[in-house]
């Protein structure tokens, strides 16, 4: 891997362009961007249902400049799998010679929910195609509804804070070591404000030959309320608080990466989920004194989830 | 050299997949369309086709991975049956309106609950508004030449729509029955060269297909498919007759059976049909006037054929493998439809049989039309229902 | 909303004409618009890598200014540069 430069980046073909209905300050945008950067090759995108399926492609606009496709929701993994199985058909008889990469991009409600059998079916079946999840925690292009992928003390309108109530019940779903578990070659969490391991992710993805998937931390202006120029800022606040830590699993073995790395060597110091609650306006209902304790079981998890990360890096 | 074999509904589906060769094909095992998947996997091990052979994990799957691959520029074919298509619901209007010429063998089974496996057409007839072209075959040989016709049916440039090729679950796809096998070479001769239009994988011309739309693109589309499904009336008489030239088989919108002169004729789908052209033989010789008629093609619906076999008849007696349970058979609405502009208008009956299965037998039809000549039938008549 | 006439209509939905989202103008979502102080840019590029909207306009290496057809005044780009060179005016 050449070291990357944005320089050079900027010499790339603009494989999303503007035009698009995404709110401003979105973050799957700027995820998206990236993840493209990660190989020159040909490459067929395919979006599952959700904000960005239907921002980009109102018909009669498209913001694709390669060639794109939907079909629906729970599918996503299958769409893409299926172009890469004709991928395969067509290349072996000449009909498509040069390499073609497949990617998939979808919510976290379309993979982590409805979508997640079809994910599980593609990943087992060894395609060789990327997934990469645009987690911003919740339904948002239906309003903001939770999600398994949902944080515990999130307010969201189907797991309001209220009267007998503090938000979502549930500890997110771990849906990044589900992925683990089916032994694909490359598994990987980015945040789209470290771009410089989103791109090497997506690079080492794009060459892994066979199924990766890659879940990235969407922060969303809208939903998670915060001003929209925040969006980077709350990205980097996501792994700095290790609610979203950086990592890469590469044929099974454990890496932190980024900010990830410095905090669990000590070079940085991590920072209390407490800054993370206390500038988005979903969890404002966390920083009365009644729900004070939801914040220390928060931070407990976090910790846990943690450490357990940093012991199973050293696993071989 | 033609040759005859004999064979079962399902492997001589497979058989002709596996002369046509088809660039992908993706599919979840359901009974009675297992062994269509199971003969075409044996085929796929052994190298006798080029075949890309995906076992996906569910079926809802199955169709999205086969209608993103035709998208993507491949020629693709599945199978299913029952609750794989009931599974598959979701996707079943989103491939037809995506135009891609799938083509998908549907082992007709009862739909649950409560759970059945035996045939009827219930499977079928629920996924009839979807957008699909929708074959019906009467037996074995039927079952195998029309999924030589599909592709060339769907592939039209002017029709482009995916394509139900039915046949009865068990009673067709399990019995096993006499059929002519074609030449290899002469059906792909037939079924050509696969050219889709603005596929995915030209990636030097990028297309955005499955977009979405607003209230004032939603209905043109549609309505881009009305058209194409009026095309595929004419396209299907077009590839009939260029089949006969290779097979020696004639086949038609609606095939009829000594229509010509009756007084009563009866419309029936699929394997009864052929118990019914023994009923009306048996009929005849006891001195009634009666035919019968299948519409071969179902989608697009062959008003017209079918008005024509109604014409000048004192009664039509529809008889549907499945009901629309507060209302009536699926067929018998369409072909009241059909018959609505004729001057006079026969008499029309419906008649249930078959659901789940059930026997359908000559002495069930031969009671029916009897009743019906007497004028004793009711209008929507149970068949075989123990009361 | 007026009904498309289908003769315009590729089969299928299909748009063939990649990117032409470019003719849809979302730079009148915007109630404040970026303004840069090119004295203090050195051209690091975070505003550009950052933008959603591909909004940022980089000529041979060198910031030249912001797509105002298209710049919907989120403000990121003013939030990441690291020498302050972007303000957010309104408009």
């Amino acid at each position: 891997m050449t070291t990357l430069a944005i320089k050079d980046l900027q010499n790339l073909p603009v494989r999303l362009t503007s035009g698009h209905r995404l709110c401003a300050g979105c973050g799957e945008s700027i995820i998206a961007k990236q993840i493209l950067m990660g190989s020159e090759d040909d490459i067929v995108v395919s979006l599952s249902t959700g904000c960005f399926e239907v921002s980009t492609t109102v018909f009669p606009y498209t913001s694709w400049n390669v060639p794109y496709v939907h079909t629906a929701f729970g599918n996503g993994a299958a769409t893409c799998a299926g172009v890469e199985t004709a991928y395969n058909a067509l290349h072996k008889k000449g009909k498509v010679p040069q390499n073609v990469n497949f990617v998939n991009f979808a919510g976290d409600g379309a993979t982590y929910d409805i979508g997640l059998q079809a994910l599980s079916g593609a990943m087992e079946r060894g395609h060789r195609m990327l997934y990469v999840c645009l987690n911003n925690e919740a339904y948002m292009n239906t309003g903001i509804q939770r999600s398994s992928a949902t944080q515990m003390g999130a307010q969201t309108t189907t797991s309001w804070p209220g009267a007998v109530s503090s938000g979502k019940k549930e500890f997110s779903k771990d849906l990044t070591q589900i992925m683990v578990a089916h032994n694909i070659p490359y598994v990987a969490q980015v945040s789209p404000h470290n771009w410089r391991d989103t791109v090497t992710k997506a690079q080492k993805a794009f060459a892994c030959g066979g199924p990766a998937f890659i879940n990235a931390l969407s922060p969303c202006p809208r939903g998670w309320r915060f001003p929209s120029d925040q969006t980077i800022a709350m990205a980097k606040l996501g792994v700095e608080t290790c609610v979203w830590p950086l990592f890469e699993v590469v044929n099974g073995k454990y890496e932190l990466t980024g900010e990830s790395a410095r905090i669990a060597s000590g070079k940085v110091e991590k920072k209390p989920v407490m800054d993370w609650i206390s500038c988005q306006g979903r969890y404002k209902h966390l920083l009365s004194d009644r729900w004070a304790p939801v914040i220390e079981q928060i931070q407990t998890e976090i910790d846990r989830r943690w450490n357990k990360l940093i012991k199973l890096t050293e696993l071989d | 050299m033609a040759q005859d074999i004999a064979i079962n509904g399902d492997n001589a589906v497979a058989l002709a997949w596996r002369q046509i060769d088809p660039d992908v094909c993706a599919a979840y095992p359901i009974t009675p369309q297992t062994i269509i998947v199971e003969k075409f996997a044996e085929y796929v091990a052994n190298g006798e086709v080029t075949t890309e052979f995906v076992c996906v994990e569910s079926e809802h799957s199955a169709l999205t991975l086969c209608t993103s691959s035709a998208s993507a520029g491949a020629r693709t074919f599945t199978a299913t049956a029952s609750q794989g298509l009931a599974y598959m619901w979701e996707m079943l209007p989103i491939t037809a309106a995506m135009r891609v010429p799938l083509i998908m063998a549907v082992a007709n089974r009862a739909v649950s609950g409560p759970i059945n496996i035996n045939n009827d057409h219930g499977d079928a007839m629920a996924a009839r508004d979807c957008g699909w072209l929708m074959l019906f075959s009467e037996n074995v040989q039927e079952a195998y030449d029309m999924s030589i016709v599909a592709p060339r049916i769907a592939e039209h440039h002017e029709v482009q729509l995916p394509c139900m090729v039915n046949l009865d679950g068990f009673v067709l796809t399990h019995a096993i029955e006499r059929m002519t096998v074609l030449d290899t070479q002469k059906i792909k001769d037939f079924v050509g060269e696969h050219k889709p239009l603005y596929p995915l994988l030209d990636t030097k011309h990028p297309v955005s297909h499955g977009n979405m739309d607003g209230p004032d693109y939603y209905y043109p589309h549609k309505y881009q498919s009305v058209k194409a499904m009026e095309k595929a009336l004419e396209v299907c008489e077009e590839v009939f007759r260029e089949f006969k030239e290779i097979s020696g088989r004639e086949y038609h919108l609606v095939e009829e059976y000594r229509c010509d002169d009756a007084d009563y004729v009866a419309i029936v789908l699929g394997s009864s049909f052929g118990t019914m052209k023994a009923t009306v033989d048996l009929l005849r010789d006891k001195g009634m006037k009666v035919g019968c008629a299948m519409p071969r093609v179902f989608r697009p619906w062959p008003a017209e054929a079918l008005a024509k076999v109604a014409e000048g008849k004192k009664a039509v007696v529809v008889f549907d493998k499945h009901l629309s349970i507060g209302s009536y058979g699926p067929m018998f609405p369409e072909v009241v439809a059909a018959a609505s502009d004729l001057d006079k208008m026969p008499k029309m009956y419906n008649v249930i049989y078959g659901l789940g299965g059930a026997d359908a037998t000559v002495a069930g039809f031969e009671k029916s039309l009897e009743a019906v000549a007497a004028g004793t039938a009711e209008k929507i008549h149970y068949l075989g229902v123990r009361q | 909303m007026v009904m498309a006439s289908i003769s315009d209509l590729v089969v299928g939905g299909r748009i063939i004409k990649p990117g032409n989202s470019q003719q849809f103008n979302t730079g009148d979502w915007r109630t404040y618009v970026p303004v840069v102080n090119q004295d203090q840019c050195i051209d690091c590029g975070q505003c550009w890598i950052y933008c959603p909207d591909d909004s940022v306009v980089f000529r041979e290496g060198h910031m030249s200014g912001f797509k105002l057809t298209h710049c919907k005044g989120c403000g990121i780009c003013s939030k990441v540069c690291p020498r302050d060179a972007i303000t957010m005016k309104e408009e």
